[in-house]
């Protein structure tokens, strides 16, 4: 399973929080995750047009390119504006 | 080894209880630099009448207790903490305090003025603020990447 979570305005579009995902084969980076997601159609294509979106995994920031396996929590959100 | 100090919580902080205890007890600290930040009434053109702060538990804590290590690593500081609000904020009211405390003022200042860019652009926090015509998330500045990005060690990317 993934856990995948989002945040802020992301999460706001999505209508949701959080979700777990059975890993869809084929999907090994944060990439193809984000893409599959997005094929979702509707608020969910957010993920491919919003500017600058940024992701994490297992809590630490990540690129399109990091590697994604089962048991991993993946996030997707804006950039921050703490401080 | 500096004692590393984070906390992120919905409860204001007091700045001179949290000073005091930052340097108690050691009498090699001669600087103690702070920042504090604050809700303004006005952001992008608009009145913010209040705000609210989002945040990723867990990889908040995470995030600022990695910037504080890296400025450990950089600076020779001997203890530095940084508290972080979440919840529902007013204009006026304190968000963020970082406070080092090292040797000299040198370090300690150069040391503050870096987690706090790090923070900034690297710790999941975001605001949503209250305007006359509405909420709305609060856009990432460029300034802030730019004043990040001057910290960047030769030979990093």
């Amino acid at each position: 399973m993934l856990k995948i979570l989002y945040f802020a305005g992301l999460r706001e579009r999505l209508g949701q929080g959080s979700e777990e995902l059975e890993l869809p084969a084929g999907v090994s980076d944060v990439a193809a995750l984000r893409d599959l997601l997005a094929a979702r159609g509707g608020a969910w294509e957010s993920l491919l047009t919003l500017r600058n979106l940024r992701y994490a995994v297992n809590q630490q920031m990540a690129r399109l390119d990091s590697p994604v396996q089962a048991g991993d929590e993946v996030a997707f959100f804006p950039p921050v504006t703490g401080g | 080894m500096a004692e590393l100090r984070v906390r992120v919580q919905e409860a204001d902080f007091d700045v001179g209880v949290e000073l005091a205890a930052l340097r108690q007890g050691n009498p090699q600290i001669g600087a103690v630099a702070s920042f504090v930040g604050l809700v303004r009434a006005n952001n992008d053109g608009a009145g913010v009448s209040e705000m609210s702060l989002e945040h990723y538990p867990g990889m908040t804590e995470k995030a600022l207790g990695e910037i504080v290590e890296e400025a450990c690593r950089r600076w020779a500081i001997i203890d530095a903490l940084v508290i972080h609000r979440v919840g529902r904020l007013l204009p006026s009211d304190q968000i963020v305090l970082v406070a080092v405390a090292g040797g000299h003022r040198g370090e300690a200042f150069a040391a503050c003025e870096f987690i706090m860019d790090y923070l900034k652009t690297r710790a999941p926090f975001w605001k949503r603020e209250v305007t006359p015509s509405g909420a709305r998330w609060v856009d990432a500045r460029d300034a802030d990447d730019q004043a990040a990005e001057r910290w960047q060690e030769p030979g990093t990317a």
